[in-house]
């Protein structure tokens, strides 16, 4: 079964090398951002097989940590292509 | 053998000028209609009515010692060492101090001069000058020593607003505290060859000295302090600027007393390197070469005070000439030579009586006249015949005619050189010729100097039209001091045995001490009259026919120093070098400090690596053991690869943003690195620091330069290359080594045992950071709270635009 494991995890880090890919080639920031949230996705995954592969639930947080952190990156990535800044001044400043 | 009880620990005495000098400004202040000078001649006459009462117990042969501890653990500490030699310049320093004390009483103005600081700085001066000669202790012998530089220079620059006043104090500054530390290293080193402070040990200990491996480096060292404190060449340079300080200053320091603690050095440190040919060599030469350069120099000059400070480095060659030869006594028995020091100290004595008196004469005429150029002086015998009997008694005991001391010593001065002749060791007997043809012909141009002081200042016509304000005898106050020394000049002509019995022989004593049993036996009797048959006599005639020769054809042959070009003189050196070195300083400095962090950077990380990886292999540290690297697995090198693609396109992202999310790549892997590596912790906290960085990143990213290669040429980008590599390079096989031999095992094994049984917790980096080593976490804490309130103060208080923030705009 570990092999059947091993050989998922080489796809995942193979495919992370795919988005890498993408994350270098660009040609547009929206494109490397959408390939650096994949990357992320991956690295769950990736995270995953390995808690399985070593058979200990100590990496069950950093996945769940993984979920949040690569959404508020995305998110925060989206806003400064859009706005400029992350975080906008209130309208009474 | 102390010949008597003393009960006053006399070594405070050296302290009482300094701490009168404490009063001294309230004295200024608080009493105004009596000049503060008559309150400040009470101290040098008391300290020398007090030293002269040793007189009889140093004429014994006798010596006192007092002594104040200091730094006891070092063995340093304040010494009265009075003996023939010491009390010599003692009485010197006291009596000539009560002199110019009393002149300057009349010469410095009481309403317009700042007498306070005056008085001040000169009593600074004299404890400074009585701890020069009485300490027997190096150390506070050089704390003395360069007291006497800084009062000196206090006292030069006294008219602080004038530029030349300002000049003089520096340079005298620069070369006297030169040649002190110079002297320091002597005493250092002095004090590792002998294992003690003290000059009376160390002379005891003079016969072992001379073998050891420092002492010809000691001796060229302590040379060269004694050189530039007495104004040698090439060091004499200081002195004709010095004469910017007022007269009783340039009387009292750069004529009696502080040029000569040079000479007490020699004379004091004779007995311990006389004996070497380099010490003989040295001394004589140069201080023949000084005689003659300064008495050369001398005519060229048209100020008062520029001659007679070029007399004064003439008169200090002589001396150390005559110290140089008196060395050879060690050496040869010919009584000639234990004659030539006696002749130095003899000397001595004279020349602080005539150019004491010679100074204070040109500061009256100075003062009575406005103006020190000789040019536009001349005719003064008629309206001032004191102050010029006065500078002819000095003039002519200068030249070294009779009846007047000068002669006396001048004598046995040519005596000694001509005697040097016959001296046989270390080449002497090939070169030894010239000696006393040098000191001939500086005789010769010594007369005609002194002739045109004194016979263009008083003789010839009248152009007193020219002068500032019209001439007229000065003060009777003012002319006590001088008339008393003119006394004594003549005084010393008839009487010399009394002075020699009584001074000189004790002093002699000091400094050859290993020659006679005790004063008494020294079988030196000064005679005026030698007979037909001395060679002095007719070498005095010769000086005399040859110089009044000279002096009448000056017009004729002084165009002669206008041959050579300034540019060739050492004055011009000395500017040359001050400047060439602020300005070579400036280049240097401003060849490396380019004010660019990235240079900065460079030097450090260039430097760290190669002194590292040169370590590693000089010292054999780098060890490659194979068999303690773990297996590589699959999943860590795909990794890796990941990372190492990454950190690339960080280097190589042509724009910011994708440089930043490069970044975010590069933290995402080391995360996963930390799951590969089983440490669920610092994956997690990894994962949180690196997407909260990447958004500050992102925050800030409107404030951040576009990525521009600006100044970023070829060769600054290979050289950046090369530093990064070597840098990468010498983590790695520090890395590598470091891991290859573990010297002590690791703990982490109480860690595993313990941590439930002692900590009661599970997860052992978390009781780590709390239980076992919870200070580190309690500090960084605290760095993040400093950051953070930092950012705040960053951000809320910002310093307005418009001030300038960078000094050098």
């Amino acid at each position: 079964m570990n092999v059947f494991y091993s050989v998922c995890l080489v796809l995942v880090i193979l495919s992370m090398l795919g988005l890498l890919y993408r994350v270098w080639k660009g040609p547009s920031v929206p494109d490397r951002l959408v390939a650096l949230d994949a990357v992320g996705v991956m690295l769950i995954s990736a995270i995953a097989l390995f808690s399985i592969l070593f058979d200990t639930p100590f990496f069950i947080d950093a996945i769940l940590l993984i979920a949040i952190m690569s959404f508020i990156g995305t998110v925060s990535f989206s806003k400064f292509i859009e706005r400029g800044e992350i975080i906008e001044r209130g309208p009474n400043r | 053998m102390v010949g008597r009880r003393i009960l006053l620990e006399f070594v405070l005495l050296i302290f009482l000028p300094v701490i009168f000098a404490v009063l001294v400004p309230f004295v200024y202040k608080k009493i105004k209609g009596i000049h503060t000078g008559w309150f400040v001649l009470v101290v040098p006459l008391v300290l020398f009515g007090y030293y002269a009462s040793f007189l009889p117990l140093v004429m014994d042969g006798g010596h006192a010692i007092s002594e104040m501890k200091w730094i006891p653990s070092l063995g340093i500490a304040f010494t009265s060492y009075i003996d023939g030699l010491s009390l010599l310049f003692t009485l010197l320093i006291t009596g000539i101090g009560s002199l110019v004390v009393l002149y300057s009483v009349f010469y410095m103005d009481r309403e317009k001069e700042d007498l306070g600081s005056f008085y001040v700085y000169l009593l600074m001066f004299m404890t400074a000058m009585l701890g020069v000669v009485q300490s027997d202790n190096t150390m506070t012998l050089y704390l003395f020593w360069e007291l006497t530089s800084i009062s000196s220079f206090l006292l030069i620059g006294f008219w602080y607003t004038k530029d030349k006043s300002r000049f003089g104090a520096l340079k005298s500054m620069m070369i006297t505290v030169f040649g002190g530390l110079m002297m320091l290293g002597a005493f250092i080193l002095l004090s590792i060859m002998g294992e003690t402070f003290s000059v009376r040990e160390l002379i005891a200990e003079a016969p072992e000295l001379v073998s050891h491996p420092y002492f010809t480096l000691a001796l060229v060292l302590l040379l060269l302090g004694a050189f530039t404190k007495s104004a040698q060449f090439p060091f004499y340079i200081w002195l004709p600027d010095a004469m910017e300080a007022p007269t009783p200053v340039s009387a009292y320091l750069h004529s009696a007393t502080m040029v000569k603690a040079g000479i007490y050095l020699v004379a004091r440190f004779t007995p311990i390197f006389g004996s070497a040919s380099t010490w003989i060599w040295l001394v004589t030469g140069i201080g023949l070469l000084t005689l003659f350069w300064g008495s050369f120099f001398a005519v060229k000059q048209t100020d008062l005070k520029a001659i007679l400070a070029f007399s004064t480095v003439s008169q200090l060659g002589l001396i150390m000439s005559l110290l140089g030869a008196g060395a050879i006594s060690y050496h040869a028995t010919a009584a000639v030579f234990g004659f030539a020091t006696y002749a130095a100290i003899f000397h001595l004595i004279n020349h602080a009586a005539f150019k004491g008196g010679l100074f204070m004469i040109a500061g009256i005429i100075d003062h009575e006249t406005g103006t020190r150029d000789i040019r536009k002086l001349g005719g003064l015998m008629s309206v001032m015949p004191i102050s010029f009997t006065v500078a002819a008694i000095g003039s002519l005991s200068m030249a070294g005619l009779p009846p007047f001391s000068g002669f006396l010593s001048k004598e046995m001065f040519l005596e000694s050189m001509v005697a040097l002749r016959h001296f046989e060791l270390f080449n002497f007997d090939t070169w030894g010729i010239l000696f006393p043809i040098v000191a001939w012909i500086a005789s010769v141009f010594t007369f005609t100097y002194s002739m045109y002081f004194v016979l263009k200042t008083f003789m010839g016509q009248k152009k007193f039209d020219q002068l500032p304000t019209q001439p007229h005898e000065a003060p009777i106050g003012m002319l006590i001091s001088p008339m008393i020394l003119a006394t004594i000049v003549i005084l010393v002509f008839f009487i010399p045995n009394v002075i020699g019995k009584w001074m000189i022989k004790p002093a002699v004593m000091a400094i050859q001490p290993t020659l006679y049993a005790n004063p008494s036996a020294i079988d030196i009797h000064v005679k005026a009259w030698h007979g037909f048959g001395a060679a002095g006599l007719w070498l005095t005639i010769g000086v005399v026919a040859f110089g009044t020769l000279l002096y009448l054809t000056i017009p004729k042959w002084q165009p002669l120093y206008r041959m050579q070009p300034d540019s060739l003189s050492l004055n011009n050196g000395y500017d040359a070098m001050m400047r060439g070195s602020e300005k070579g300083m400036n280049r240097v400095s401003r060849l490396y400090m380019t004010g660019k962090i990235r240079t900065y950077l460079l030097y450090m990380f260039a430097f760290m690596s190669v002194t590292i990886i040169a370590l590693l292999f000089l010292k054999d540290a780098f060890v490659l053991d194979m068999n303690s690297f773990a297996a590589i697995t699959l999943y860590g090198s795909l990794n890796a690869i990941v990372l190492i693609l990454s950190v690339g396109f960080v280097v190589f992202a042509k724009s910011r943003l994708a440089a930043i999310i490069a970044l975010g790549g590069v933290g995402y892997s080391v995360a996963l690195f930390f799951v590969i590596f089983k440490a669920p912790d610092l994956a997690l906290t990894q994962l949180v620091i690196e997407t909260v960085s990447v958004a500050l990143f992102l925050l800030a990213f409107k404030h951040l330069p576009a990525l521009s290669t600006h100044g970023e040429t070829k060769r600054n980008k290979m050289v950046n290359l090369i530093v990064s590599l070597s840098v990468g390079v010498m983590v790695t096989l520090v890395a590598l080594s470091s891991h290859s031999q573990k010297m002590i095992p690791s703990i982490s094994q109480y860690y595993k045992d313990t941590v439930k049984t002692e900590a009661a917790g599970g997860n052992i980096v978390n009781v780590i950071l709390v239980d076992y080593r919870g200070f580190d976490t309690l500090f960084e804490i605290a760095v993040l709270a400093i950051a953070g309130i930092a950012v705040l103060g960053m951000i809320r208080l910002r310093v307005s635009r418009k001030e300038p923030t960078d000094e050098n705009e």
